[in-house]
């Protein structure tokens, strides 16, 4: 399985309404820990390693060594 | 402070040599009585090799240090006849637990397989684990344990070393064909030979207390991620023998390490942390910094570094000693088949090879550990809080919390000795990897598989082959018959080497696998052999 950059998501107007909602009433410091949360939780759920270098690289993550 | 343990104090004697003035060749000569060095004298000593072995103190190790000692440390000291003492007076333990701010999130279990002689983990003061093979080296009479003798200079020949050592009745000269050097971190043996030893200083400081106490804290590893009694660090505690606990404080970059190694500073720190009322007396209190570095060659010529001299870990994972022993698991071997002539120079250049591998993993896994305990940006602090927040519900995230992982032996997978497997097999006995124990009987005793193998090269073969011994060269290794030799009471041996009939493992004097077919064929083992030692 390689990265699914197409749209992919069923209704995108309503999803991102969704993501913004869930943290209206969230500080700055509330929403960055739901942020790595929510990676997280996604992450797993994708599993696949070489999928989330893909994810990574395209969010403009830095891979490999330093 | 309290004292429960009182140091030893080992007798110096002047050496035949130094009396007369004359200068003596040893085969091989180790540098320092740490634990790694004292476990080259046993190895070394009982694969027959003269050893001396020079230290400039005359006690065993002073202060907080090593806890925790793994099942292939054990397995290696029971090879060499000391682990006995170790496991009766160490605390053996399998559950860890994980805090975060006020909560337990998580536990976890070490879950030690059945049927090892050894167990998962023993946490034993690092002074008594010292003093147990001291004892058992005084038995040996290869070994020539010298206290107060400093080495303070050295200098390589072609065939040979010479030491110049200082002891109470001044200087003089030694020489050996093989120096082992085990002279711990700050080795000066590495600095006389201009060996280079980088890699990361993690800017962290930590106050390690050993503390007398009877409490009722069950006998667990727990891990505190930013408690409530020492906010935005870390902190361990773990029990040891006589009812010491020991205790580590994270501290930060920024602490004064002598101001926070008064008890005035400590004593409320532990309070807060045990409660008021808990009665508790300190026996030692350091401040340590921790780095992650190697060595960049592990032989320097006639000078091989093992231990702390050639790879320092941060003590998360308990990897220091852990690995260090297998250094001399590794090294003894090879150091006697080439000193026999019974196998090249070269084979002495694979200690190189594959524990730099290891180190390189016990690197990799110590710094991994110390990124998640002591994160370095803000940000990789709210990922690391997000993952301890998830875990106490939800199962995925536990493996991602990483408050030091265990040690456990690195396999040689891609070794230059391994035969690579030509048959298939299950489970994880693949060549390179140290093998596994299994309770086992011989005529009608019953015993562990171990205790068969490491006496030079094993052939171990399940059901009958006509054979005793396979040659190959100078070398010959021994048939040992699962089902004829021995029987593999509980069915584990097969288990766990993927065994049936005619199936056959050619095992290094290390306990580790060096190749294995699905049938015996004496050419093939003596080619493996030849291999496993560069012939
Ligand atoms: C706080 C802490 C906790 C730890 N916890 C663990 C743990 O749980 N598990 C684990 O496996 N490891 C642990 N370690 C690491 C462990 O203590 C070391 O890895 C271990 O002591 C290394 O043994 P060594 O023999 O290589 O060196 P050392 O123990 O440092 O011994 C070196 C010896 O060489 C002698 N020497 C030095 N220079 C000379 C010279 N010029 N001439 C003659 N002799 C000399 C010294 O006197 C000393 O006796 C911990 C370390 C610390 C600090």
């Amino acid at each position: 399985m390689s990265l699914n950059l197409q749209p992919n998501i069923p209704d995108p107007d309503g999803f991102y309404q969704e993501l913004i909602d869930s943290q209206r009433d969230m500080t700055d410091a509330q929403a960055q820990m739901m942020n790595c949360k929510l990676v997280l939780v996604l992450a797993n759920h994708i599993g696949d390693r070489e999928v989330l270098r893909a994810a990574l690289e395209v969010a403009g993550g830095r891979i490999g060594p330093a | 402070m309290l004292q429960t343990y009182s140091y030893p104090k080992f007798a110096y004697r002047q050496s035949a040599e130094q009396k007369e003035g004359r200068v003596a060749r040893h085969p091989v000569v180790v540098i320092g009585a740490g634990p790694i060095g004292l476990t080259a004298a046993l190895d070394f000593g009982r694969r027959g090799i003269a050893t001396v072995v020079l230290d400039d103190n005359d006690t065993v190790s002073i202060g907080s240090r090593a806890v925790c000692y793994a099942k292939r440390p054990l397995e290696i000291w029971d090879r060499l006849g000391c682990a006995a003492p170790m496991v009766a007076k160490g605390v053996s333990w399998k559950v860890g637990k994980v805090f975060f701010e006020n909560d337990l999130r998580y536990t976890f279990d070490l879950l030690p397989e059945a049927d090892h002689r050894m167990p998962a983990m023993i946490n034993l003061q690092q002074y008594y684990l010292e003093e147990y093979m001291i004892a058992a080296c005084a038995e040996l009479a290869t070994v020539d344990l010298r206290w107060k003798h400093k080495v303070i200079s050295l200098r390589q020949e072609p065939d040979h070393v010479v030491l110049t050592v200082e002891t109470p009745d001044g200087v003089f000269t030694m020489e050996a064909d093989w120096v082992v050097a085990c002279d711990g971190a700050n080795s000066d043996t590495r600095k006389m030979v201009g060996a280079e030893f980088t890699g990361r200083f993690f800017q962290d400081r930590f106050l390690i207390a050993d503390v007398v106490m009877k409490a009722d804290f069950p006998t667990e590893r727990w891990f505190w991620f930013d408690p409530p009694f020492h906010r935005n660090q870390s902190t361990l505690l773990h029990k040891q023998s006589d009812d010491v606990w020991r205790i580590d404080f994270q501290l930060g970059w920024d602490a004064d390490p002598e101001e926070e190694k008064k008890p005035e500073k400590v004593i409320p720190r532990l309070k807060a942390m045990l409660g008021e009322t808990t009665e508790f007396e300190l026996e030692w209190v350091s401040i340590y910094q921790f780095a992650c570095r190697r060595i960049d060659d592990f032989r320097h010529g006639r000078v091989l570094f093992a231990g702390d001299a050639a790879h320092q870990v941060s003590p998360f994972g308990a990897r220091g000693a852990n690995t260090g022993v297998q250094d001399i698991d590794n090294l003894g071997w090879k150091l006697k088949l080439v000193m026999d002539g019974a196998a090249p120079e070269a084979l002495i250049d694979t200690y190189n090879e594959e524990r730099a591998f290891a180190a390189d993993d016990n690197l990799l896994q110590s710094t991994r550990s110390t990124d998640f305990i002591t994160p370095k940006s803000e940000m990789s602090r709210r990922f690391r809080n997000a993952v301890l927040e998830l875990a106490a519900d939800h199962a995925f995230a536990r493996p991602l919390v990483n408050s030091g992982r265990l040690s456990t032996p690195t396999p040689y997978v891609r070794s230059s000795l391994n035969t690579p497997d030509e048959d298939i097999f299950a489970g994880g006995m693949v060549p390179g990897t140290n093998c596994a124990d299994a309770p086992i009987a011989v005529a009608g005793e019953s015993g562990w598989l171990l205790h068969h193998l490491g006496d030079g090269f094993t052939v171990m073969t399940f059901g009958s082959v006509p054979a005793k011994t396979v040659a190959a060269g100078a070398i010959s290794a021994k048939v040992l018959s699962v089902g004829d030799d021995l029987v593999d009471t509980k069915g584990r041996v097969a288990e766990r080497y993927d065994g049936r009939p005619g199936t056959t493992y050619l095992i290094r004097p290390d306990q580790h696998v060096a190749a294995r077919w699905r049938s015996f064929d004496a050419a093939k083992i003596a080619r493996a052999v030849a291999r496993a030692c560069v012939a």
